[in-house]
């Protein structure tokens, strides 16, 4: 057994899920179950390999993801393409604090209200 | 006005140009298809008549004035439940954004309204596009319109049904692992996933911000080009969308492929491919060999890897994305004692069984401990995935595969088992991953009746070669091959 029930409610703790006896259980046996099956992942070698966190990041300007990045060209060719994606630095008014306070679940312009912060 | 064939694009264009049909009756004919049908497909979640019927009026407006008409004139469309519309309620599929309406369109969307095109509405998906049946969404399954006992795929699986059924003459789709490719499959329609980059992602609401792509449905390649063309391009507002010029998708399809090179990988055609739809494909390959392509055999060795690649890296994306759900800014607040208490109790009473389940799953991967096993691990998976397809791209212009493992399976058949879900995206998770656009086309039926899908990759930027084999294979009979 991969999971135990002390990871589910771990991980449970840190995404903010409050789960119940029977999801606490459910879970625990199907992420065991996926992360087994993952554990295939283990059969390559990957040492030398670079991370991919994004493709494209030369073509869409994302460079600054890290990692490997390339673009495969209509000849097969791995090419990089600089496209950055920054922009000049200027003010642009977007006029949505009205609408969007508007479909807030307890708004009090210009803030959201929300429960008392308690220290554990 | 009375039609047999499906409206397209064109034959709207025609009866429109000719005042053999107005706008505001096109969206009469098709609202009244939709009340009829809708009912037991469940793949619209609402309507927008307001809107749709102002934005006929437009149309029909410039009809009378002689006015040029854009691209998409008076074509009835529907949006998938994840792309934010204006003054139309956006769901996800989800509990948790129930009375959610966002005050912004999505880039994609934003697009379409300025070409012309008439929403009518937004279709039901898998909650937050997760899922590859449309049955995790919280407000029901859709039902496969070839045959109702059957899911229509997923995530995308109202927008596949509702174009499959006649209730929009195309529709708007996302693909992260499929959710585009294997839903056109499984209601037997066309179904594209644009190179990553290609369309603006700005107002998707996001699952897995490095997989997330837009795409349309159609019932013919000429449609569903001119979707894409509509939607494709530069936006200042998503900063990983492409620079790069759109070339006109029409033109690609015409060209005819004397000498094309169609890469055949034989690790999808391996243990688990359903023996009729094997030979379906073999069938739809030996046709565009019969159009002039050349027949490559390919190895892509790290493909059997990519459903763990892809569900490591996508839940650990999710996770992270769907932290933002928890009842301070919009959507659902249960209230609570405390803050903490009360995004506990929005989080769970908000998010379905296979969001919570992947949520954990992301976030486990993530977690101090296991981030080098499982996150690190897969992001370099991915990058030999990648290499996979590079190398592929050396040797042909085009790859050729099934979609799907399966013809659309029954409703209830895999729900118990999350990993049996998953391996329906078998196919599909390895183009999502190498960000490179993928289509599915029809491929004729099995003896049961049930569409096959074939898909073609194309190399980055290369939608207009993969439309072009697309568009001469639709020519030749092969949605109907083997029939």
């Amino acid at each position: 057994m991969k999971i135990t029930r002390d990871d589910v409610l771990r991980v449970a703790q840190l995404a903010h899920l409050e789960l119940s006896e029977g999801e606490v259980e459910l879970y625990r046996g199907q992420l065991d179950a996926i992360l087994s099956y993952a554990d295939k992942l283990n059969e390559i070698d990957v040492s030398g390999v670079e991370p991919m966190a994004q493709v494209l990041a030369g073509a869409t300007g994302s460079g600054a993801s890290g990692g490997a990045s390339a673009s495969i060209g209509a000849n097969g060719d791995a090419e990089e393409r600089h496209n950055s994606a920054l922009r000049e630095d200027v003010e642009r008014p977007m006029h949505t604090a009205e609408a969007v306070l508007k479909i807030a679940p307890d708004p009090v312009p210009p803030y959201f209200r929300v429960p008392k912060v308690i220290e554990r | 006005m009375s039609h047999t064939a499906p409206w397209t694009v064109a034959t709207i264009r025609t009866a429109l140009e000719r005042r053999k049909v107005s706008a505001r009756e096109l969206a009469d004919e098709f609202f009244a298809a939709i009340a009829r049908r809708n009912p037991e497909l469940n793949a619209y979640l609402a309507l927008s008549p307001g809107l749709a019927y102002q934005q006929a009026g437009r149309v029909d407006a410039a009809v009378a004035k002689g006015e040029p008409l854009p691209a998409l004139a008076g074509v009835p469309i529907a949006v998938k439940d994840v792309l934010s519309t204006t003054g139309i309620p956006t769901t996800c599929g989800s509990k948790i954004l129930q009375n959610y309406v966002p005050p912004y369109n999505a880039t994609a969307v934003e697009r379409l309204e300025a070409a012309g095109a008439v929403i009518l509405g937004k279709t039901n998906c898998d909650e937050f596009a997760m899922g590859s049946s449309n049955e995790n969404s919280a407000y029901g399954p859709v039902h496969n319109p070839v045959a109702l006992d059957r899911v229509p795929g997923g995530s995308s699986g109202g927008s596949a049904a509702a174009v499959a059924a006649g209730l929009a003459v195309a529709a708007l789709g996302t693909d992260t692992g499929g959710s585009i490719r294997q839903p056109g499959a499984c209601c037997g329609i066309p179904a594209v996933m644009p190179t990553y980059g290609r369309v603006s992602r700005y107002g998707l609401i996001a699952f897995a911000s490095s997989l997330d792509r837009i795409g349309p449905f159609a019932t013919n390649i000429a449609d569903a080009a001119a979707v894409l063309g509509t939607i494709a391009g530069h936006d200042p507002l998503d900063s990983t969308s492409a620079d790069i010029a759109v070339p006109s998708y029409a033109q690609e399809i015409d060209k005819d492929l004397a000498g094309l090179r169609i890469g055949v990988p034989e690790d999808y055609f391996g243990a688990g491919l359903d023996p009729e739809v094997r030979q379906h494909v073999e069938a739809g390959i030996a046709l565009l060999e019969k159009l002039g392509c050349k027949r490559i055999p390919l190895k892509m060795p790290h493909t059997d890897y990519a459903i763990a690649t892809y569900y490591i890296i996508a839940t650990a994306e999710a996770s992270s994305n769907l932290a933002r759900y928890d009842g301070v800014r919009y959507g659902l607040r249960v209230s609570g004692a405390t803050l903490m208490d009360m995004y506990r109790k929005t989080r769970e009473q908000g998010f379905g069984a296979e969001v919570k389940r992947r949520i954990m799953l992301g976030t486990y991967a993530l977690s101090a401990g296991y981030y080098d096993a499982y996150y690190l691990r897969a992001q370099k998976v991915r990058t030999l995935i990648f290499r996979d397809f590079a190398d592929a791209f050396l040797k042909c212009d085009l790859i050729v595969t099934p979609t799907a493992p399966t013809p659309a399976f029954r409703l209830g058949e895999k729900t118990a088992d999350p990993l049996q879900m998953y391996l329906a995206d078998i196919y599909t998770v390895t183009g999502s991953l190498a960000g490179v656009p993928g289509i599915s086309v029809p491929c004729g039926n099995t003896r049961g009746g049930l569409p096959v899908g074939l898909q073609i990759f194309g190399s980055h930027f290369g939608e207009g070669k993969m439309l072009q084999a697309a568009g001469q294979f639709e020519k030749a009979g092969g949605f109907a091959i083997g029939n």
